[in-house]
């Protein structure tokens, strides 16, 4: 990422909407802006032209840690045998209705 | 909008997307194929082969620079709409074709190429676009017919694409498709309106139909039998409907309509085939299409040149705001220290 031609550009924003009160902000995509200010402006006009939104997160793309999908064995097989975290692991008599 | 199958080669001339040798490692091969046979999902950070990324950054990337191309013929009438209601809604929809063309670079990117290349390979003509913005919008119906038949012809090949195999491609087509149904109503309505209108508004109307329905029809891009890398495309998930049965559906989709409208198509061969339960109809003119491709249509250097120059005279916007976002950001660290 050293190159002249990369520093011009405008650096990446991951874009995250919450789509109505109560509900959680939810990743819907990216977009360059020059600053965070400039980046929730752009995220407006991009992400929520219709109403889509009641309020956004802009998030700089290199702040973001993601786990490597490699690695995804090793990281998430040891949930893979607690079957007994389930609910459904349990038996219980019918006549207990709904528990 | 906006696609032409997208299954051109960016090389002038060629008509044909050369296929990439394959030296992947036999097991990554073998489990990618296997996810992709299970209709599986790939994400960026997941192993693909080089073939695979390549193809769909040409795709993704024709299909961005489509949208943000296609801005320029409508904009040319945001000025001279006939009324402010229709100039609000034109300037609502080319509004939305930039952000098309924004998700898809946004796409794009997550394999591995940057806006500014993809941009660069656009401006000096290394990459190509939808071909049907290479011709003019001579009058306020052409509009109309844009949204109704272009448009429309756009949805055709862009709503299979929304469970294209690459997931960042498959979420912006859902997106797009999303906002794109708006676009062809429009269209429709405003043609609707013109119709009612006077003998020569409904004569417009006609014209701009006989100038667009074979360019089209091209959209969907060559016959199956001339296209021989759609079965690499099938085969990854990144196209799900070959282009003869896409422009199949638009042809038995679009008739119906046209007549409700009360405008002929200008095919004598177009005619109800009972046996089949579709449409037939004529040959569309293929070398006419390649020559548009290839660079040689009416518009091409026009439509070229007028991109650059928006770039060219936006470029102090983008160092400004860059200058500005420096400047604050080192007033913070002053006002820290």
């Amino acid at each position: 990422m050293s190159s002249p031609s990369v520093l011009k550009e405008w650096p990446l924003w991951e874009v995250f909407v919450r789509s109505k009160q109560g509900l959680e902000h939810k990743h819907c995509g990216s977009l360059h802006a020059a600053d965070a200010a400039q980046a929730l402006l752009m995220a407006r006009d991009v992400y929520t032209r219709r109403q889509e939104g009641v309020s956004i997160w802009v998030v700089p793309s290199k702040a973001i840690v993601a786990s490597n999908p490699d690695e995804k064995g090793e990281l998430f097989d040891p949930a893979a045998d607690k079957i007994y975290r389930h609910p459904t692991f349990y038996e219980i008599p019918e006549q207990v209705g709904h528990m | 909008m906006y696609t032409q199958s997208m299954s051109v080669p960016d090389e002038a001339g060629s008509r044909v997307v050369q296929p990439l040798p394959s030296t992947e490692p036999a097991d990554r091969m073998a489990r990618f194929d296997a996810r992709i046979d299970a209709d599986g999902r790939i994400e960026p950070q997941d192993w693909m082969p080089e073939a695979y990324r390549k193809t769909l950054v040409r795709q993704i990337s024709q299909h961005a620079h489509s949208e943000i191309v296609g801005m320029l013929p409508e904009g040319n009438w945001i000025s001279r709409a006939p009324s402010l209601k229709r100039k609000a809604i034109l300037i609502a929809k080319v509004q939305d074709e930039g952000g098309h063309g924004l998700y898809l670079y946004s796409a794009a990117e997550t394999l591995g190429t940057s806006r500014d290349e993809m941009l660069n390979a656009l401006h000096t003509g290394r990459a190509k676009y939808s071909s049907i913005f290479n011709y003019p919008t001579l009058t306020w119906a052409d509009v109309g017919v844009i949204g109704w038949l272009v448009d429309g012809a756009a949805i055709m090949n862009q709503v299979p694409l929304c469970r294209c195999s690459y997931g960042p491609y498959a979420r912006a087509m859902v997106r797009i498709c999303k906002e794109e149904s708006f676009h062809q109503r429009q269209g429709y309505e405003a043609l609707m309106v013109m119709m009612r209108g006077t003998p020569a508004q409904r004569e417009m109307v006609q014209d701009a139909v006989n100038r667009w329905w074979w360019k089209c029809l091209a959209m969907f891009g060559p016959p199956d039998t001339d296209s021989p890398n759609s079965a690499q495309g099938m085969r990854w998930g990144i196209k799900r409907v070959s282009n003869d049965d896409l422009r199949q559906q638009f042809v038995d989709a679009t008739v119906p309509q046209a007549q409700l409208l009360g405008v002929s198509l200008p095919d004598p061969l177009l005619k109800w085939n009972e046996e089949r339960q579709h449409y037939d109809y004529g040959p569309v003119d293929w070398d006419e299409f390649w020559h548009t491709v290839n660079g040689h249509g009416p518009y091409n250097k026009e439509r070229l040149a007028t991109r650059v120059k928006a770039h060219n005279e936006g470029a102090w916007v983008r160092e400004a705001a860059l200058a500005h976002a420096r400047k604050m950001q080192e007033r913070t660290l002053r006002e820290a220290a």
